[in-house]
């Protein structure tokens, strides 16, 4: 076109639109907008990736032991030798020992096997622990004992308080008054205090009420005493969001066409806060590992001998002189367990909502 | 304000005796099965058991056993149904909880003021100077740090400084473990805190670190900034008078909660890992036998500080920020 539409007339549009060249305007959702800023963000998914190689690594401990270690997660090797490099070498070293020339016991400092890293081709490779315990096959499987309760109570977490949320944002009133009483009565606990008075007064018979019944050493103790604990922290910001959704023309307009509360909330609030509650899910899910390893730490969470990387850890450091692999590998596996979800669940929230304030308060 | 301050009161206590009621909850009903039996040990006589029924009122309905706690949470005997009457836990577990606590409260408190005044501190320098180098190497490298400091499990973290700093140099730069009181020798309680105080506040650090950056940064692109600017302001008072100011109120509800959180026991980890006797500790001890009274008890305790705390920030608040002040 020669010269530019100055004052626009009937005809700019059509003018505008020879100017295009013939290719069909696609839509675009927000979320393909979405996962193209997120694609740019190479450290992010960097992250994802490094986050879901220690999933499928943990996801594979029974493999891993069976046909690498050659031994179980629960299997002790106090008595063995094992060839490491060509020298045979014991398991458990040292303690008491009867010594032949003498024909006396004596006690020796006990020295337990260290990362044998390829050597003992794929025993041992990071070491054992006082019981004789392969740790690296106790690390794969607490990894993925605690990476189930940390992505299962997250889950769960997020379902139940986005649900109680959109019920009080969508209702008001006294449904309103009274979830948001409910989170009010968790928020005034410290939460990690919460979580251990749950899961210590679980573990002494395990729940046994409303037709439900878990046994003490259940995993779904922790699961559920974590994700019950922090709904509040997700509940309270998605009802703030619906609230406000709740008085846009968007739902009026909904409400003129005759849609029902279900419909109301389900195909057009919930859709709105799913990015947030995206972001939050990601987030949650390395709080629930951080708390799950605290609770294992403290005996509340994870019961002995099952492993997860908080009761590893606690049992580690009472060699930690001595054999400081034991308390410093599960350690390392959680920060970068979680460093992997934060630095992807910042990025994310970026990419979703370059302008969002979503922020998980603690 | 007197009358938001009196309803805040009402609130305060109405939401203390729903707490007490959740706890009785949580300890009393979810344990099922017979208290009296649990504790009249291992082969009682069926006289024995209706006695301690009796004696404990679980023969009463909930709501009566319920005041009977409330009672004694008072004097620190918990009528736990695993607890210190339990036969079988033997004498240690006959302390009085209350008694308990109260010895765990100087040790608690010095880890945790002293703690708050390093992070609050850190925090707010870590806030500031990322905010002011937003997208320089500088302001990745710290926010790098402070993500760090977050994904870190503050028992790991405790565990890793004793033993590089405190157990493993023949020559250690720190003490292991140990609490001297402050009124027995002021110098030697701090360096023995070091460690500690350190531990606790990495993760509070890098929280307030990253919380304050992304608010100031949003203050900064407020009309009253450019306005403040624009008027020839020196741009360090702006920074100073306009952006933090502005973006700090925020983070006072935030302290208050996390600080009345620690001071209620939420210290728990660390003190486990430094074996300072205070009040988390105790409850910790009792997690490995499952003696409920104590960790109720404690439970309690911290539920108290953060009703009375978040009221306190919710004034505070009130007071800073008068677009929120009620009439």
């Amino acid at each position: 076109m020669a010269e530019p539409a100055t004052d626009f007339t009937l005809d700019t549009a059509a003018a505008l639109a020879s100017e295009e060249h013939e290719v069909a305007i696609v839509g675009r959702s927000p979320w393909y907008l979405a996962w193209r800023r997120l694609r740019r963000n190479y450290i992010a998914l960097f992250s994802l990736a490094v986050f879901l190689l220690i999933v499928i690594a943990c996801a594979l401990a029974p493999v891993y032991a069976h046909h690498v270690a050659h031994t179980g997660p629960n299997d002790t090797h106090v008595a063995e030798q094992v060839n490491v490099g060509g020298h045979e070498r014991p398991v458990i070293g040292g303690g008491a020992q009867f010594n032949a020339k003498t024909g006396k016991f004596e006690i020796k400092q006990v020295v337990i096997l260290g990362p044998t890293w390829w050597h003992a081709h794929g025993k041992f490779v990071l070491g054992a622990d006082n019981l004789g315990r392969d740790v690296a096959v106790r690390l794969l499987y607490g990894g993925f004992n605690s990476l189930k309760i940390g992505i299962g109570s997250a889950l769960i977490c997020t379902l139940f308080a986005s649900f109680l949320a959109l019920l009080a944002g969508y209702y008001g009133g006294w449904i309103d008054w009274f979830i948001t009483r409910f989170f009010d009565l968790i928020w005034a606990f410290p939460v990690f205090l919460l979580a251990i008075a749950l899961g210590s007064a679980l573990s002494v018979n395990g729940f046994h009420h409303f037709g439900i019944s878990i046994e003490p050493g259940s995993l779904w103790i922790p699961t559920l005493v974590i994700s019950y604990v922090l709904i509040p922290y997700i509940g309270r910001p998605i009802r703030g969001q619906i609230l406000s959704l709740r008085e846009k023309e968007f739902v009026e307009a909904a409400i003129g066409q005759g849609a029902g509360p279900l419909r109301i909330m389900f195909s057009d609030l919930l859709p709105n806060v799913a990015s947030t509650i995206l972001v939050f899910f990601t987030l949650i899910v390395a709080i629930n590992i951080l708390t799950e390893a605290g609770l294992s730490f403290l005996g509340a969470g994870v019961r002995l001998p099952d492993p997860s990387w908080g009761n590893l850890i606690a049992s580690g450091q009472n060699q930690i002189v001595t054999a400081p692999w034991l308390a410093l590998l599960p350690g390392i596996a959680i920060v970068l367990t979680v460093l992997s979800l934060n630095i992807f669940g910042d990025g994310l929230r970026d990419a979703l909502d370059p302008r969002a304030k979503v922020r998980i308060e603690r | 304000m007197t009358a938001f301050v009196i309803r805040r009161l009402i609130g305060m206590v109405a939401v203390l005796i729903a707490v007490s009621f959740l706890v009785f909850i949580v300890f009393i009903l979810i344990p099922v099965g017979d208290p009296a039996q649990r504790m009249a040990g291992k082969n009682p006589s069926q006289q024995n058991i209706v006695n301690i029924r009796k004696k404990w009122g679980f023969d009463k309905p909930f709501y009566v056993q319920y005041v009977r706690m409330l009672q004694k949470a008072g004097t620190g005997l918990l009528p736990g149904p695993h607890g210190e009457y339990d036969v079988l836990s033997s004498f240690q577990n006959r302390q009085n909880v209350a008694h308990q606590i109260e010895r765990g409260i100087p040790v608690t408190f010095s880890l945790c003021i002293g703690a708050a005044l390093i992070w609050v501190l850190l925090g707010t320098l870590v806030g500031i100077f990322s905010a002011v180098t937003a997208g320089r190497w500088s302001d990745r490298l710290v926010t790098t740090l402070a993500l760090i400091g977050i994904s870190m499990p503050v028992f790991f973290l405790g565990i890793v400084l004793r033993y590089f700093l405190a157990e493993k140099p023949a020559h250690p730069l720190f003490p292991d473990g140990e609490y001297v009181p402050l009124t027995k020798d002021p110098v030697q309680w701090a360096y023995h805190l070091i460690l500690p105080w350190f531990a606790l506040s990495v993760l509070f650090i890098g929280f307030y670190g990253r919380v304050l950056r992304s608010n100031m940064l949003d203050t900064m692109n407020e009309d009253f900034v450019r306005t403040a600017k624009a008027k020839g302001l020196d741009p360090r008072s702006v920074l100073v008078k306009h952006v933090l100011r502005t973006s700090l109120i925020p983070l006072v509800s935030l302290f208050a909660l996390d600080f009345a959180a620690v001071l209620g026991g939420g210290a728990i980890l660390t003190e486990t890992v430094f074996e300072l006797h205070g009040v988390g500790w105790y409850a910790a001890q009792s997690v490995g036998d499952l003696d409920l009274p104590p960790i109720m008890g404690v439970t309690l305790y911290g539920a108290f500080f953060i009703v009375l705390f978040s009221a306190i920030a919710d004034v505070v608040y009130a007071l800073l920020d008068p677009r929120i002040r009620p009439t």
